[in-house]
C-alpha cells in the first residue's frame, strides 16, 4: 500500500509507523501457525481447513500423495498465494497474510524450490556472498566490501554444506546434489528462522541423500525446518515428527511409526506405495 | 574477486585492467609522438587525418564497452544504443552550433543557419543554455541518461526482458530517427548539425585540436573502462550476472532486479552519450542516421566479435571491425555489408566467445607454464 492510500484510511495504524524490524515473537513456542486455511482454484479445494503448527527449532516432514496441497501450502506461507479464509502467523506477532513476498523473505522465511537454481557463472563462494543477509539496495551493493567477518560466515556455511574444496569453482560444474546443498547454504546465509525445503533429495544418490539428511538434522534446533518429501526412506531417516497431508488437510500427525501404522494413512498413501 | 578495496580502486589491482590501460596509454603516446615529431614525408608519420580516424575508432570502442556492460553482464541485448550515442552527439552538436555565432552563412548572432533558413524568429527553449560549455557537457550525460531512466523504468518494471526488450530498444531508436528527421523538431532535420567552427575556443580544423580530441577520447575510454570494470568487479556486478542467469532466484534473495537493471542501463547510456559527444567534433557532423537501427545492430556485432562480458573484448571488436570497414569500403564499398555478415557468421560458429575467448584459452594454456606472457589487447 502506498503512503497516500494509507493516509486516506483513517481508522488504521499506518504501516510506516509500525516498527519495521520488530523481532519474531516465539515466546509461546510456535514459529508458524496456520489455522483453518482454505484456498480453492476454480472450485477445486487445494487446501481445505488446514491447521498446522510448527514449533521453533523443529524439524518437520510433510508427506502426502500428489495433489495433497504440499506446494500450495508453501506458496501460502511465502506469500505467493493468498488463501480464501483462515489465518497464518509467523511467531505470535507477524500476520503473514498481510505481507508480500520480499518482506516475508526478509522476515526470515527461506524457501528452496524443487529444482535447484544457483548462479552457474559465479563461484560457490560468490553464490553464498550474494545470498548473505545484507543491505541489498543498489549503492550499498556497489560499494560493499568483503570483510573478514563476512568471509568467516561464508566459510562456516561452506563447511556446513561440505563444499570447501569447491569454494572458488564456478557453481555450474557442481553435481546435482552439490547444487542442492549450495542452495540450502544460500538459504542459510539469509539467516532464516524458518526454512521451507521442497523435495531436497529428488534425483540424489544414496550417499548424497545420507549427507543431506545429516545436513538437515544438524540445522534443527538453530532453525525451524519444514521438509516436503516423497522419498519415504529419507523421511524415516530424518523425521521426528511427520505430518501427512491429504486432499488439502491434515490426515495424521506424529512420529513416523505412528503415522505409518495409522489405518487412514495406510489407505490413502502408504497403501498405494506398498 | 573478493578484495577489501574500495570499489573504484579495485580495477587497478587487476592484471587485465593494468594491461589494458598500459596498452592504451602506450598507443596514445606513440600516435602523438609519430604525429608531432616524425617528418611529414616519413613513412612513420601519422597524419592529422589518421589521428582523427583513430579518435573515431576510440569513440566506437567506448560505445562498445557501454553495450558490453548491459549485454555481457546484465543479459540485456540493447539494439538501440545508437540512440544514446546520438543524443550525446546532438547535445555536443548543439553546443558547437552555438559556438559558430555570427560566422554562419546568414550571420545571425544567435540562430543557427538552419533556423534562419526555416524562418524561425527565435531560439526554441530547448536550445537555451547550450552556448555554455558546462551546460552542454552536463546535457551530454543527462539527455541519454534521462531517456534510459524513463525507458528502462517502464520496461524493467513491467519485467520486459529478452527478445521483446531488444525489439523495443530497436523501435526506440527508429522512432527517434524519424522524429529527428523532421525539420519541426529543431535539430536540423536530415542535414543534422554541421559546419562547426571551434570547441572551447580551439579551432576544430587545426591539427592541434584534432590531436587534443583524440587524446581526450583515449582518456574517456580509459575512464569509462575503469568505471565499468569497477562496477562488474563489485558485488553489484555479481548481482548483475545473477540477474542475467537466474532472475527469479535473484529476486528471491531480496534484490530488486529491476533497479539493478535500471542502474546499469543508465550508466551504460551515459557512457554511450559521452562517446557520441566526442565523436561529433571529430567527424564534424551529427545527423539522424546515427539513430538508424542498422548502426545499433552493428555495435552489437562488434561486441559479439570481440567477446561478450570481458569489456576489453568489446574494445578489440570495435577497433578491428571499424578498421576493416575503413579498408574494405576503400577497396570495394559494395562488399562491406557482405563481409561484415560473413565475419559475424564465422565468429558465431567458430568463436562463440569471440576474440577474447581465444585469448583466454591461450592464457589458460600459458598459466600451465609459469612466467609466460599474458596475451591481451
Amino acid at each position: 500500500m502506498s503512503i497516500f492510500e494509507q493516509l486516506a484510511n483513517r481508522d488504521q495504524v499506518f504501516e510506516f509507523l509500525t516498527p519495521v524490524a520488530s523481532p519474531v515473537d516465539v515466546r509461546h513456542g510456535p514459529i508458524l501457525y496456520m489455522e483453518d486455511v482454505s484456498v480453492s482454484f476454480d472450485g477445486f479445494k487445494a487446501i481445505n481447513n488446514l491447521n498446522l503448527t510448527i514449533d521453533d527449532g523443529e524439524l518437520r516432514c510433510i508427506i502426502g500423495p500428489n495433489g495433497a496441497g504440499k506446494t500450495t501450502m508453501m506458496d501460502i506461507i511465502t506469500g505467493k498465494t493468498r488463501p480464501d479464509t483462515g489465518s497464518v502467523w509467523f511467531g505470535s506477532r507477524h500476520n503473514l497474510l498481510r505481507m508480500n513476498e520480499p518482506d516475508i523473505a526478509t522476515l526470515g522465511i527461506g524457501r528452496k524450490f524443487q529444482k535447484p537454481t544457483v548462479f552457474e557463472a559465479l563461484t560457490v563462494f560468490e553464490n553464498l556472498e550474494l545470498a548473505m543477509a545484507a543491505d541489498k539496495r543498489i549503492l550499498p551493493t556497489l560499494t560493499a566490501i568483503m570483510t573478514a567477518e563476512y568471509r568467516d560466515r561464508i566459510d562456516e556455511i561452506l563447511e556446513m554444506i561440505g563444499l570447501q574444496a569447491l569454494r572458488d569453482k564456478p557453481a555450474g560444474i557442481l553435481s546435482h546434489g552439490q547444487k542442492q546443498w549450495l542452495e540450502i547454504g544460500m538459504l542459510l546465509m539469509q539467516k532464516p528462522r524458518l526454512l521451507l525445503v521442497d523435495e531436497p533429495v529428488a534425483g540424489m544418490t544414496e550417499q548424497e541423500m545420507e549427507r543431506t539428511a545429516e545436513l538437515l538434522t544438524s540445522l534443527a534446533g538453530k532453525q525451524s525446518v519444514v521438509v516436503v518429501e516423497h522419498d519415504m526412506g529419507f523421511v524415516r531417516s530424518i523425521a521426528r515428527k511427520v505430518t501427512v497431508l491429504h486432499q488439502g488437510s491434515v490426515l495424521a500427525e506424529g512420529t513416523m511409526d505412528q503415522v505409518s501404522n495409522d489405518p487412514d494413512v495406510i489407505k490413502v498413501y502408504l497403501g498405494e506405495e506398498a | 574477486m573478493a578484495t577489501s578495496q574500495t570499489w573504484l580502486l579495485r580495477p587497478f589491482q587487476e592484471r587485465s585492467t593494468q594491461l589494458f590501460l598500459g596498452v592504451l596509454f602506450a598507443a596514445l603516446v606513440l600516435v602523438t609522438f609519430l604525429h608531432l615529431f616524425m617528418p611529414e614525408d616519413s613513412a612513420l608519420h601519422v597524419s592529422a587525418y589518421t589521428v582523427t580516424l583513430l579518435g573515431k575508432y576510440l569513440c566506437y570502442a567506448l560505445l562498445a564497452v557501454a553495450v558490453d556492460l548491459v549485454w555481457g553482464y546484465l543479459g540485456i541485448l540493447s539494439l538501440g544504443h545508437g540512440a544514446f550515442f546520438a543524443l550525446g552527439g546532438y547535445a555536443m552538436g548543439m553546443y558547437l552550433m552555438r559556438q559558430i555565432g555570427d560566422r554562419g552563412v546568414y550571420g545571425d548572432p544567435v540562430l543557427p543557419d538552419f533556423m534562419v533558413f526555416l524562418n524561425w524568429q527565435e531560439l526554441p527553449w530547448y536550445w537555451q543554455g547550450f552556448d555554455m560549455a558546462w551546460f552542454a557537457f552536463i546535457m551530454v550525460l543527462l539527455a541519454p541518461g534521462l531517456l534510459a531512466l524513463v525507458f528502462g523504468f517502464l520496461a524493467f518494471r513491467s519485467r520486459v526482458t529478452g527478445v521483446y526488450l531488444s525489439i523495443i530498444t530497436q523501435a526506440l531508436t527508429f522512432a527517434l530517427m524519424l522524429a529527428f528527421f523532421r525539420n519541426e523538431m529543431g535539430f536540423g532535420g536530415n542535414n543534422g548539425l554541421t559546419d562547426f567552427k571551434d570547441i572551447l575556443g580551439f579551432d576544430l580544423r587545426s591539427d592541434a585540436t584534432r590531436l587534443g580530441l583524440f587524446l581526450a577520447t583515449g582518456i574517456a575510454l580509459a575512464v569509462g573502462y575503469v568505471v565499468c570494470r569497477a562496477i562488474v568487479t563489485s558485488k553489484l556486478g555479481r548481482v548483475s550476472v545473477a540477474c542475467r542467469d537466474a532472475e527469479a532466484r535473484t529476486r528471491f534473495l531480496g534484490y530488486r532486479v529491476e533497479r539493478v537493471q535500471l542502474f546499469v542501463f543508465v550508466v551504460s547510456a551515459m557512457l554511450a552519450g559521452v562517446a557520441g559527444a566526442l565523436y561529433v567534433p571529430q567527424v564534424g557532423i551529427i545527423n539522424p542516421s546515427e539513430f538508424s537501427p542498422l548502426f545499433s545492430i552493428e555495435i552489437v556485432v562488434w561486441v559479439a566479435l570481440g567477446g561478450r562480458a570481458t569489456l576489453y573484448g568489446a574494445v578489440i571488436g570495435a577497433l578491428l571491425v571499424n578498421y576493416a570497414k575503413t579498408v574494405f569500403t576503400g577497396i570495394m564499398p559494395d562488399a562491406w555489408l557482405f563481409a561484415l555478415g560473413a565475419l559475424f557468421v564465422l565468429v558465431t560458429v567458430f568463436l562463440p566467445k569471440g576474440i577474447a575467448g581465444l585469448l583466454q584459452k591461450r592464457r589458460q594454456k600459458d598459466d600451465d607454464q609459469p612466467g609466460a606472457q599474458e596475451a591481451t589487447a
